[in-house]
Order: structure tokens, then C-alpha cells, then sequence
């Protein structure tokens, strides 16, 4: 059976305008935010409008055993919306309402291509947040998140995207649509299906539609800056605040290359001589941020550190404008960013930072490193340019020794960039074989003709 | 902008985009068609493809470039500080190349890149267009589409007499404290001449002579747009020597994209001419939107400003916006009037959907980024829009008039002319 019938069956059940194919607009989904991975063109690109439409195409493309692969926004860095052995890119976007906002169960019904920040716009009259906040939480849509489970800023006091997600409808490789979880805060019926489709980067199912919790947003915030000459201290005041039993919304930490280079892009007046900032922020009700803030304050100053507290929304609004400028600014320095995020465990985080600048120093590269230090999360940023082979070579083996040592620091692969093409390689490393041998039996059992988005986590 | 002759150059702009999509979130036409070639991201990878020599130069391709507003929404938001508006403009100055320009263009450029033409031609069009047009209060609709454009859209009674033919070249006032040049450009020459009569009044009232140097033309930008670097380069040319045979303090536009075309694009596009390089940017110096200079340069004198008693919004041309920087200039002189209660718009910058002829050429398209300020517009209850552009005034008159909504458009410098009279 020919690629064209498979577009013509495609066509007489989308409508021609939702199905693309001319080459010139296949390169515009041959790619993602993903640097470095294999860029080839899908045979199609689908854009069904409701659940029927996917479960048709999923129909079809079982017919013709071709791949099918998922796409929101195509923000994710981890080549999983990459068409890697050709076919269909199902697009999500015009799936795109808000199908209800519950307030009184603190739930939301949507479409998987609303895009996060839409949700909140939605839920905002309502004194309520969808607390999952990605870098990309104006670009993301809802499905990519749910099948990345995206974490963001505020994961250490609020969690990441799984811990929001009480139910959802999935388009199953056989085509069949299924429905698990509700709009219960309870609900132990069974497997925990919906957590398992949760972070399965398109490889199960599609996703059709999300239940959302959603939480009262927090009354205020007070955001700090706190500067450090040694690694060590800011590490140790990173434990030494969780210690001290505060649970900040955000705990992020910038090297010295991250700021410099964050100042030089920004002008918001960091610390260029610091050897790492933390960027704190608590938030409550009034009385608690106020205390909150007295003891981080505390433990900043008994680990060495100066610190300095935003008087007004203005220079919060620095602070985090520094924030976001990091990955950005490392970006404006090498025409190529590889940005990875192994994940240490909290305690090992000065131990992990450490570590990554004697392998710049080993393999002579650019990497400046931020992330969300409170929950061990790290974003070492590799700052290269892919058409220089050797240095292309060089960054592949210290790629490979940062996952080693995360590993081996009782750590992870990816906090929350999930991984797709870019870190399948380096998943027996984590899981060992009997890992491999479940996931293997979990995506086997669920699609048997690994149609769905082949070739990411499970690379054969 | 040597990436427009030599396109190869444009790799220096395409590497440093990091595909991260968030230009995604501003653009225009990606939030009506969600479709990434719509995007900056997608353009680029075309771009880099093409580069590449992986892709032809085809009727798709081109069809794809020409989907850009050149609202630089994305270069603003862009943190890896690409402009993509710019990779846009040299795509099709080579897709132009190759495969010649679009016929209906052509046309239009025909016109607009002759003096003679332009200043003939439209004026014909002027008393001729009755018997084309279904003659509106408001405006007018064609009644038959032209060359396969549909021109659903209302347009602008064409002035009987163009603004260049209005009014004599020396405006002085006595006890004269500057001297400026005034660039009128299109839509004041030809369909709103009272926005130039209102520039040569404020001036008289804050005692600054206007020279209106008959010899002006287009700007050139339209053509530019559609990637004819050789006719743009020779209407700056002939800009450059026109307005600098006049010893003035500076150079005045009501128009983003003609103030961009001075400030920005002629000392690019001669900045290899030895003779003219370095007069333009010489004049690129000296060039102001109206409002720019009258609130940073010459200080407007608000005490002889009467009341103006309505609520006004104020929508952001792009190009007054992003390009020239001249958006807060204007507001300070919308508030400085008294009796203006001044309602903002929840998104004043977001692209009105006009962009020149994009809006002729893709008019759905267009027409469908006009709903969201017209929204926007409802929602404020003005009873004037305030705008610092001919081009934007044009596209919401359509949307206006299409919605049957009772705001009428004025030019920034319209409102501070009458709030001078009414003094
Ligand atoms: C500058 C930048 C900053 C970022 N910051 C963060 C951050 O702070 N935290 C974080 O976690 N991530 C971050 N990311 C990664 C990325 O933005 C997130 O993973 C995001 O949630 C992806 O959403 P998307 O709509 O773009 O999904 P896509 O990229 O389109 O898809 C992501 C994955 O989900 C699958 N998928 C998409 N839709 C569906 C569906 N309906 N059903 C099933 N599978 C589907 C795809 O096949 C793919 O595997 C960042 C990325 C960039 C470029
Ligand atoms: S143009 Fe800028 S905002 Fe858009 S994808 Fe490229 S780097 Fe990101
Ligand atoms: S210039 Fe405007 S329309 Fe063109 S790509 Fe950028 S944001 Fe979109």
C-alpha cells in the first residue's frame, strides 16, 4: 500500500485542510527546540480537530503500519516531536478548547493544544493556578507538558505537571479511546493509568483531552537574591534552608559563567566576581512569607552569603527577568546550546556543581550551569557551534560523563526534559536490564506495531 | 543589510536561533493558523534549508515568505536576539531574484517606485475612482475585484487634491526657533493630507518653519518588503539627494515604516556607496516621528493646548512601536491634552493585521488579526482611535466600518492640531 493512498485515506477523513504535505511546509515539522539530533521530513502532517479525528488516524496509520508521531508546540529538548523513520506528525493545535473550569472540585477540563498559559489567563478570575511552569509556559500546550511531565520553577513547593493531572482521555495505539482518572482528589480504582501516560512521550497514546487540578493562588511572594564566593557555601545554604524547614516556591541557582554571561545579555546588576547566586522565592499568606524570608535570610548569612531582598514588584521582576535570561543569554554565545538536565539528589548538588566545571576544564568547553538547585534539577549548558565536528566530539564524551556521574550520585537522566531521541541511549545506564525489559513489555503490550512515536525512549 | 544582495550572509542571523519557539507566543499569524511555517522558527529552518541546498526556490516557498506582517513581534520577544523580520526580507529580496516578482505587485511598485507615476498616477485615480468604487460616507468599496485581489475592503476616498499639491513648499512662521523637513509619505500625500496640514499647524504653533520638499516620493519600504533591493536602493537614493540639499534641524514622519525607511534602511542599503553612505546617515540622525521630536527635541509648548473633551485609545503601529521607538512620545502628547480621558488598550501593540498590501493580498488573514483589536477597541469604549500611522488607520477604518462601530480614527497629530484650535 502506497504513501499516496495512505494520504488520500488520511484526506477523505480529515478534510484536505488538515492534511499538509507539501515538502516546503513537512521541513517546518521536521524539527523541534532540540539541538543536535537527525532532522528528517514526516511523509504528512495531520491536524484533526476532536477525538474521533485522531482515533481515524490512528486507524489508518495502523492500516499502513506507518509511525505516528505527536506534536504540540514542539518546544521539547529532547527530539520528541522528531519524525525519525518518516510518516505522520498528528498535530494537536487545533485541539485547542477549554472544554470547563470547575471551581468549586479545583479542576479544569482541556483540549491538549491549549497552551499552559492560556489555562491560567482562564482560571486566573477565579483566584485559582495550574502551578506547572516551564520556561515555555507561553508556548507549551497542555498535551506536550502531560506527555513531558514538565516540571518548572515552582516544582519544589508545588511539584510538576504529574501532580496535577487527575485524569485523561488517551487515543490508544489499536485506536480504541479510553478514559482513566475523573475529577476525584481520591481515586485508587485500579493501575494508576493516568501517571503512566503521564511523562510517556507520545509512545503510548495520544492524548485527547486533560483533567487539571488546580490550587488558590498564593496571597503574596518576597523574592531574594543571595550571592556567594564559594560553590560549597551556596550548596550548603541550599540544604540549610530546606533544613530549616522552608520550602521555598523557587530555589534557583546560576554559576559564575551563567552570570556573567546573564549580565553582560540583561544589564539587571548581578554579582559578576560571585562564583554562584541562589534567586529565592517564598510565597503565602503574609505572615508566613514574612517569617519564611527571615529564615533564609539567616541561613544565607551563617553559610558565608550576602543577600538581598526585592523592596518592590520592580526589582522582583529583575530578579527573574535574570532568571529567564539565562538559558537565552548562554544561547547568544555559540551559535549551538546543548542543555541537559540530570538531576542529582538535593544533598549532592555542590558535589554535582563541581564536578561539571572540571569537565569544562577537561574537555576545554563553555558550559555554564543554572537550574532549579532546590530540588536538585541542573541545566549544564554545553555552548558550542554543531558544525565544528571535533569539538562536536569532545562535547558528545562529556555529555556522556555528566549522565554517568548523575547515575552515580543516585541521581536521574532528565528531571524534566523527558528522553526522546537525545537520552535513549543512556537509559540502561539508570535502569539497568530488568528496567529496559519492563518498559520494553509496557510499550509492547500497549503497541505491539510501534507505530507510536518510534525511536524515542526505547531506541530500537 | 549586505544579506540582501548577498543572501549566503544571512547565516549569521539564522545560526543564532536556538529553535526554542517562543516567538510562537507573539506572533500574529502563528496565534490564527498555528502553523509554524506561519512563524519566525519555521522561516528560519526554511531558510536553512534553502541555504543548505536542500530546498528549491518555489512558488510554496515563496508563498510562505510573503506570510509575514514584518511586525517584528518576534524579534522583540526573541531571546537569543535574532531578527527574523530581517532573514524574512532577504529570503524574498532572493526569491524575487529567481523567480521575479509577484505580477500583481509589480504593478503597484510601477507606481509607487516613479516619482512621476506616483504623483500622476494616483491623483488620475483620485477623480477617476467614482466610477469604480461604490462611493461610502465613511470610506468606499470596490465593487469589482482588481488583478484577482479581493477588495472586499473599504478604502479610503482618495484626496482631490494630494497633500503635496496643497500646500507651498516654505511653511515659515515669523521668529522662527527650527527649521524641519517634512516627509509626508503615501497615505498622508494621497488619503489623509490633513494629517500634513495638521504637522505644518503644530509647528507654526510651537514656532518651527516646515520645508515640504515637493520632490518626495514613496519611501520605498513597500518595495523593499517584496524584496526589490534595486528600485529601494535607487528610491533612497533619490531621497538622500532630495533631502539633503535642505539645511534643517531635522527631518519629521507621521509614518513608522517611512521613518524606519530614513532612520534605518537607506544608510543600510547605501552603506557600501561611497557617495551616498555617509550622507544618509547623516539624515538618519536628524529623523523623528513628529512625536518623538516634539516631546525629546524641540519641546512642545502645552500651555497653548484647549480642551479636548472625548475618551481615546491608542493602538501602536508596529513600526512606530518596535522601529522607531516613538510609541511613549505619542502617548505623552495624547495626555498632555486637556479633557482627554485616556482608556488603554489591554494589548496596544499587538500588529493590527494591515502590514501594506498584505492586508490586499491575504485579506482573510488580515481581516481575522483585525478582529482581536477591534475586540479590544470595543472593549475600551473610546469614541476616537488614536493612531501614529496611515497604514494602521486604513486597516481599522475597514474594521471598523465592516462592524458598523461607532469610533472614528484620527492621527496622533490630528488630536494636537484640534486641541491647538480649540484653544
Ligand atoms: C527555552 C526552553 C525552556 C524550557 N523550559 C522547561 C522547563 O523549565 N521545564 C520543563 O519541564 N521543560 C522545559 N522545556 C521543554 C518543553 O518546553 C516542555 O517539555 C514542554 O512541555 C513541551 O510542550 P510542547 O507543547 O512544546 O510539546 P512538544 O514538544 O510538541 O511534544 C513533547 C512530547 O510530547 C508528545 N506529545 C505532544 N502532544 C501530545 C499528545 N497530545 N499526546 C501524546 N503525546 C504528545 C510529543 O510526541 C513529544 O514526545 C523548555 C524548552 C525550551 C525551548
Ligand atoms: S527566532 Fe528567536 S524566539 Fe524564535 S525560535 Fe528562533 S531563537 Fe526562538
Ligand atoms: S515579523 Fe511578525 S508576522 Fe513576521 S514572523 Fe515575526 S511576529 Fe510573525
Amino acid at each position: 500500500m502506497s504513501k499516496k493512498q495512505l494520504i488520500q485515506e488520511l484526506v477523505e477523513a480529515l478534510g484536505q485542510e488538515n492534511v499538509i504535505t507539501e515538502q516546503e511546509d513537512l521541513v517546518c515539522y521536521s524539527f523541534d527546540a532540540t539541538p543536535d539530533v537527525p532532522n528528517p521530513l514526516p511523509d504528512v502532517v495531520v491536524t484533526p480537530t476532536c477525538t474521533e479525528e485522531v482515533a481515524k488516524v490512528v486507524t489508518i496509520a495502523l492500516k499502513y503500519k506507518t509511525p505516528i508521531y505527536p506534536r504540540g508546540s514542539g518546544t521539547n529538548l529532547c527530539g520528541g516531536t522528531v519524525p525519525l523513520k518518516g510518516g505522520i506528525v498528528l498535530l494537536s493545535l487545533k485541539m485547542n478548547k477549554i472544554l470547563e473550569i470547575d471551581p468549586e472540585n479545583l479542576v479544569a477540563v482541556v483540549q491538549p493544544g491549549v497552551i499552559i498559559q492560556h489555562l491560567n489567563n482562564a482560571v486566573a478570575p477565579h483566584g485559582l493556578i495550574y502551578p506547572p511552569d516551564p520556561g515555555t509556559v507561553t508556548t507549551a500546550t497542555m498535551g506536550g507538558s502531560v506527555a513531558e511531565c514538565a516540571g518548572g520553577l515552582r516544582g519544589l513547593k508545588y511539584g510538576v505537571t504529574k501532580h496535577y493531572i487527575m485524569g485523561l482521555e488517551v487515543v490508544l495505539p489499536n485506536g480504541k479511546v479510553a478514559r482513566f482518572g475523573g475529577k476525584t482528589v481520591k481515586n485508587v480504582t485500579a493501575y494508576d493509568l493516568v501517571k503512566l501516560f503521564t511523562g510517556s512521550e507520545g509512545t503510548l497514546g495520544i492524548i485527547t483531552e486533560i483533567t487539571a487540578k488546580l490550587i488558590p493562588a498564593p496571597e503574596t511572594a518576597a523574592a531574594m537574591l543571595a550571592t556567594f564566593s564559594s560553590l560549597e557555601d551556596a550548596g550548603n545554604a541550599i540544604k540549610g534552608i530546606i533544613s530549616s524547614k522552608v520550602i521555598p516556591a523557587t530555589l534557583e541557582i546560576m554559576d559564575q559563567v551563567t552570570i556573567r554571561t546573564v549580565e553582560n545579555f540583561a544589564k539587571v546588576g548581578l554579582p559578576t566576581d560571585a562564583k554562584a547566586i541562589l534567586l529565592i522565592e517564598v510565597d503565602g499568606i503574609p505572615e508566613v512569607v514574612a517569617r519564611e524570608a527571615e529564615a533564609v535570610e539567616k541561613v544565607v548569612i551563617e553559610n558565608n552569603g550576602s543577600i538581598k531582598r526585592a523592596k518592590d514588584e520592580q526589582e522582583r521582576e529583575n530578579i527573574w527577568t535574570a532568571r529567564r535570561a539565562a538559558l537565552p543569554a548562554l544561547a547568544q554565545f555559540k551559535p549551538t546550546t546543548v542543555l541537559e538536565d540530570a538531576t542529582v539528589p538535593r544533598s549532592k548538588i555542590t558535589e554535582m556543581l563541581l564536578f561539571l566545571e572540571q569537565i569544562a576544564e577537561k574537555y576545554k568547553l563553555d558550559i555554564g550551569t543554572f537550574g532549579h538547585a532546590g530540588d536538585g534539577n541542573l541545566h549544564p549548558t554545553i555552548l558550542t557551534d554543531a558544525r565544528d565536528k571535533e569539538e562536536m566530539e569532545r562535547v558528545h564524551k562529556a555529555v556522556d560523563e555528566i549522565f554517568a556521574k548523575a547515575v552515580e550520585l543516585g541521581g536521574t537522566l532528565s528531571g524534566e526534559h523527558g528522553i526522546g531521541i537525545a537520552k535513549a541511549k543512556y537509559l540502561e545506564l539508570e535502569l539497568g536490564e530488568a528496567g529496559m525489559d519492563v518498559l520494553r513489555r509496557i510499550k509492547n503490550a500497549l503497541d505491539p506495531e510501534g507505530i507510536m512515536n518510534p525511536g524515542k525512549i526505547i531506541s530500537n | 543589510m549586505d544579506y540582501l544582495r548577498q543572501f549566503p550572509e544571512i547565516e549569521q542571523e539564522t545560526i543564532k536561533c536556538m529553535k526554542c519557539g517562543n516567538c510562537q507566543a507573539v506572533c500574529p499569524l502563528y496565534q490564527e493558523t498555528k502553523s509554524e511555517g506561519a512563524v519566525a522558527r519555521g522561516k528560519i529552518k526554511l531558510t536553512e534549508e534553502v541555504l543548505e541546498g536542500k530546498l528549491e526556490y518555489t512558488q510554496r516557498l515563496a508563498k510562505i515568505f510573503e506570510t509575514c506582517l514584518q511586525c517584528k513581534a518576534c524579534a522583540v520577544a526573541c531571546p537569543c536576539g535574532v531578527e527574523p523580520d530581517k532573514i524574512v526580507l532577504a529570503a524574498r529580496a532572493k526569491l524575487a531574484q529567481e523567480r521575479g516578482l509577484p505580477s500583481i505587485k509589480k504593478l503597484i511598485f510601477k507606481v509607487l517606485s516613479s516619482p512621476a507615476l506616483f504623483k500622476t498616477g494616483l491623483a488620475v485615480g483620485a477623480r477617476t475612482q467614482g466610477l469604480f468604487f461604490k462611493q461610502r460616507e465613511d470610506g468606499q468599496s470596490t465593487r469589482i475585484p482588481i488583478s484577482g485581489i479581493v477588495l472586499r475592503r473599504v478604502i479610503p476616498k482618495l484626496a482631490k487634491t494630494s497633500f503635496l499639491n496643497m500646500v507651498p513648499e516654505n511653511n515659515n512662521v515669523p521668529d522662527a526657533r527650527m527649521t524641519v523637513a517634512f516627509f509626508s509619505g503615501c497615505t498622508t500625500n494621497f488619503a489623509y493630507p490633513n494629517v500634513g496640514t495638521s504637522i505644518i499647524e503644530i509647528m507654526k504653533q510651537n514656532k518651527i518653519n516646515v520645508i515640504v520638499p515637493k520632490a518626495q516620493h514613496c519611501c520605498g519600504l513597500p518595495v523593499l518588503m517584496h524584496g526589490d533591493v534595486a528600485t529601494a536602493t535607487e528610491m533612497a537614493k533619490s531621497h538622500v539627494d532630495i533631502f539633503s540639499k535642505y539645511q534643517v534641524d531635522a527631518i519629521i514622519t507621521v509614518c513608522g515604516t517611512c521613518g524606519e525607511s530614513f532612520q534605518t534602511n537607506y544608510p543600510e542599503l547605501l552603506k557600501d556607496d561611497p557617495e551616498y553612505s555617509e550622507k544618509a546617515q547623516m539624515l538618519a540622525k536628524k529623523t523623528y516621528d513628529f512625536a518623538q521630536f516634539l516631546v525629546d527635541v524641540a519641546v512642545l509648548d502645552k500651555s497653548k493646548l484647549g480642551p479636548i473633551d472625548a475618551t481615546v485609545t491608542y493602538h501602536v503601529p508596529c513600526h512606530i512601536g518596535r522601529s522607531m521607538k516613538a510609541a511613549q512620545q505619542q502617548l505623552e502628547i495624547i495626555k498632555s491634552i486637556p479633557g482627554i480621558k485616556f482608556k488603554p488598550l489591554k494589548d496596544p501593540d499587538r500588529c493590527c493585521g494591515g502590514a501594506g498590501s498584505f492586508s490586499l493580498t491575504h485579506y482573510d488573514l488580515s481581516y481575522d488579526i483585525l478582529k482581536h483589536k477591534l475586540d479590544d477597541i470595543k472593549s475600551t469604549g473610546a469614541d476616537y482611535v488614536i493612531t501614529g500611522c496611515g497604514s494602521c488607520r486604513m486597516q481599522l477604518n475597514d474594521g471598523i466600518s465592516q462592524e458598523k462601530m461607532p469610533q472614528k480614527v484620527l492621527h496622533t497629530a490630528e488630536l494636537l492640531a484640534q486641541a491647538y484650535q480649540n484653544a
